[in-house]
């Protein structure tokens, strides 16, 4: 704006992490190009995550996975009017600096992605677009929301359309907090030691009894139940990857996923819209995965 | 006295906090049965185009614009707001289509141009924090809109009546004063309904 009003800043953590509260309950969907953007959007997707391949083609391809290709990410900006999303490199923050500049509304810094720099993550807070990082556990979220993470997901296990990884770390990042916050204070200082967190924010975690930023659930969610199963875990909603567009019917798929995640404690409703899905994406088992391809050791 | 807050997706537990701070009792609404028993209506931030489908997909739409035709106090944030408006530039459609304002979407831009300020609403507070995010505006208001708050030429905060429209996120901040002058509007309208 040109006329300032009083007060007037942009790029504050409030305005950063009250973009991800605006994503509560809702489904945040992986896509590569605009018509299937368009179909996230009809189903109901509180946003888009615009990508060059989904995660389960990335992991096929093999090689060096990059930030998308602009043109990619501007088809699917111009053809939907809810937020859109990008992945970076982890640790590349000119991938960031590029998506910021073309006005990308959320940025993931990702291990979807092969990691540009194995020592150090992006300084987030030095941007004004916010960011979405992956998580293991409660430490893992806590260093990446120091560095100006705006909103957590758990890293699962990408592209394998098996929830078990996804299941394992929202469970971890839930029990830890719950013992965080029955510890008595003069314990923090040493469980931040342990857990490798800011004590600061450990604090926070010890008060409010949550994250203090949203925290959605992502990286191996296949269906509607998968998706239910997540919201009873405790996350704040969903990131679906390759389980929407890997799946035989897409547009039913992405609907069901969408509704189930709004209604998820009606099990009759999830009966009856999970009917005549079609197949869903084909899975992977986690143990025939060499520790090599497995995305979510990537993150420091 | 018992508000709910539409429950689709968004910043619904903190309007619920809100509320009760506010001295109402709150509940969620996800389905067309959840809104029987309420006194009021709260339409939360989150993404418009999103809610609004969900609506329609839940039969939830027609059972609001009856709430609100019915004189019951309705409450829209954000996409709330443009739920609330009978005119939405670039398209044909509105959804609720209750208040006589029109509305332009991400009116202030991307998500890098979200923002907050302190502002003066016009009966409600002065030096009030409000946060923007891809936020709306007003760009018309009709004869029975009355003008709460506006930046320069922008109009962020309208009253109709019984329907109260702002298109930041007052649930995003500890200031219960906007909450507490629905809750007195909903207060108000059992006593005396408007219609």
């Amino acid at each position: 704006m040109t006329d300032k009003p009083h007060g007037f800043a942009t790029g504050t953590d409030r305005v950063k992490r009250g973009m991800a509260e605006m994503q509560k309950g809702g489904v945040i969907m992986d896509v590569v190009n605009a018509e299937q953007a368009k179909i996230a959007e009809e189903a109901g997707a509180v946003a888009v995550m615009a990508l060059e391949r989904v995660p389960a083609d990335i992991r096929a391809a093999g090689g060096v996975a990059r930030m998308a290709d602009p043109r990619i990410i501007e088809e699917v900006m111009n053809a939907v009017t809810i937020p859109v999303m990008a992945k970076a490199r982890i640790g590349h923050f000119v991938e960031a600096r590029l998506l910021e500049a073309m006005g990308v509304d959320y940025i993931d810094e990702s291990e979807v992605l092969t990691p540009a720099d194995d020592k150090y993550h992006i300084d987030k807070s030095r941007f004004t677009v916010p960011f979405v990082c992956g998580a293991r556990n409660l430490g893992e979220a806590l260093r990446r929301i120091g560095e100006g993470a705006s909103m957590i997901r758990t890293k699962g296990e990408p592209g394998t359309g098996n929830v078990v990884e996804a299941v394992k770390h929202m469970r971890e990042m839930m029990s830890q907090i719950r013992k965080v916050q029955n510890m008595s204070r003069d314990e923090l200082m040493a469980e931040a030691k342990n857990l490798g967190a800011p004590y600061e924010l450990l604090l926070e975690v010890h008060e409010k009894g949550r994250l203090p930023v949203v925290n959605f659930a992502a990286g191996g969610v296949a269906t509607p139940a998968d998706a239910a199963l997540m919201m009873h875990l405790g996350c704040d909603g969903v990131f679906v990857g390759s389980g929407i567009f890997k799946s035989e019917n897409p547009a039913k798929y992405a609907r069901a996923i969408v509704e189930a995640t709004t209604h998820y404690e009606d099990f009759g409703r999830i009966v009856e819209l999970s009917k005549n899905l079609g197949t869903a994406m084909p899975g992977i088992e986690i143990s025939t995965l060499e520790p090599a391809n497995r995305m979510q050791e990537r993150g420091w | 006295m018992k508000i709910g807050v539409l429950a689709l997706q968004g910043a619904v537990r903190e309007h619920v906090k809100m509320l009760e701070m506010a001295g109402a009792e709150a509940s969620p609404v996800k389905r067309p049965e959840d809104l029987e028993e309420l006194d009021g209506l709260v339409m939360p931030g989150g993404e418009s185009t999103t809610i609004s489908k969900l609506m329609h997909q839940y039969d939830l739409m027609e059972p609001v614009r009856q709430m609100g035709r019915s004189g019951k106090p309705l409450f829209g944030t954000c996409a709330g707001l443009i739920l609330l408006a009978r005119r939405i530039e670039g398209t044909e459609d509105s959804h609720l289509g209750l208040m006589d304002i029109t509305v332009r979407r991400n009116a202030f831009g991307r998500q890098r141009e979200s923002f907050e300020a302190r502002m003066d609403i016009s009966g409600v507070a002065d030096d009030y924090e409000a946060v923007f995010i891809r936020a709306p505006y007003i760009t018309e208001t009709g004869p029975e809109v009355e003008v709460l708050s506006s930046l320069g030429d922008r109009i962020v905060v309208v009253r109709q009546k019984h329907l109260l429209g702002a298109a930041f996120h007052p649930e995003l901040t500890e200031d219960i004063r906007l909450h507490s002058h629905f809750v007195k509007m909903v207060r108000d309208s059992r006593a005396t309904p408007v219609i």
